[in-house]
């Protein structure tokens, strides 16, 4: 069989629908993992709302607020790189998924100096600082720290798929008739920034 | 599926996709702007509803579950009732103790 028929034989068999199934199915186990900690977090933020009010002033409303908005442009871009493959301007659709690379590492940065910052104040677990403060003040900064840092994670591992589909799409595995696994890439790195979006509202907003 | 329609059905052209993204843009504003002033649990309500908005559009436009299979759009909405049962439940218990 020669590789262009193998080339077709693999397109004709491919099944793009239930490619797409498998990355639903994660990423329904996504949101109940995110949503477990929501709730939990609801509760505690329902129980002790004065602790939870005062430790939330700690944190940094510009620095989030530009986060968000850094995610939001991340994921107009992932969408556009699909928009570009589909037209088959490979190169553009390139430049986009750089973008997107670019804005997930400027988050990360900033993530990194809104932690940095707050280490300096000494408030982190364990911290002398937070041992002097309640329980449920403690509380709020380990639910900080354990849902943005996992979301941080999920950015980072964002940021490696992206760049393997950049590889993919300089070496022409990714095509205007071929972008499933682009596709898969962009929904997992949407969900990431809903999941910020509810994080942003619910620790740097309500106070 | 066709392949035919699985291409065609999410072909949107770079406008829309602006237009959503200036719309989230201008929702952050609004709720960064609502949580500043003082509504008491008003803004508790009003910042987790522009949350949602916010989530419905990416989800509705940017990860095309409106246009795509019914089956994933199941998916969100199993989870999401799941979360909202385990919400009622877990808030009617604090509330009666």
């Amino acid at each position: 069989m020669s590789t262009e028929t193998q080339v077709h034989a693999e397109e004709h068999n491919r099944d793009n629908t239930g490619i797409r199934l498998g990355l639903w199915v994660f990423l329904f186990t996504e949101l109940i993992l995110f949503g477990g900690l929501f709730l939990v977090y609801s509760v505690y933020r329902y129980t002790y709302p004065a602790d939870f009010h005062l430790a939330a002033q700690e944190l940094n409303k510009i620095i989030g607020t530009f986060n968000t908005v850094i995610l939001l442009t991340s994921s107009l871009t992932m969408v556009l790189s699909i928009v570009a493959i589909q037209r088959s301007k490979r190169k553009l659709s390139l430049f986009f998924q750089f973008l997107t690379i670019i804005l997930g590492f400027f988050f990360i940065i900033n993530k990194c100096f809104e932690w940095a910052a707050m280490f300096h104040q000494s408030i982190y677990s364990g911290s002398e600082t937070l041992l002097n403060e309640s329980k449920s003040y403690i509380l709020f900064f380990d639910f900080y720290y354990v849902m943005t840092g996992l979301q941080g994670l999920h950015v980072i591992i964002g940021i490696v798929l992206i760049s393997f589909m950049m590889r993919f799409t300089a070496k022409g595995y990714i095509t205007h008739n071929n972008y499933v696994k682009l596709e898969n890439t962009g929904l997992y790195w949407h969900l990431v920034a809903i999941i910020w979006i509810f994080l942003f509202s619910l620790f740097y907003l309500i106070t | 599926m066709e392949k035919h329609d699985f291409y065609t059905e999410h072909s949107n052209g770079y406008g829309i996709y602006v237009l959503v993204w200036m719309t989230l843009l201008a929702l952050t504003g609004l709720t960064v702007a609502v949580a500043g002033m003082n509504l008491g649990g008003l803004t508790i309500a009003t910042v987790i509803i522009i949350a949602s908005i916010e989530g419905y559009l990416i989800l509705t436009i940017f990860m095309h579950l409106r246009s795509d299979s019914r089956v994933f759009l199941l998916f969100v909405s199993v989870a999401g009732l799941f979360l909202l049962i385990s919400f009622i439940l877990l808030f009617s218990n604090c509330s009666f103790q």
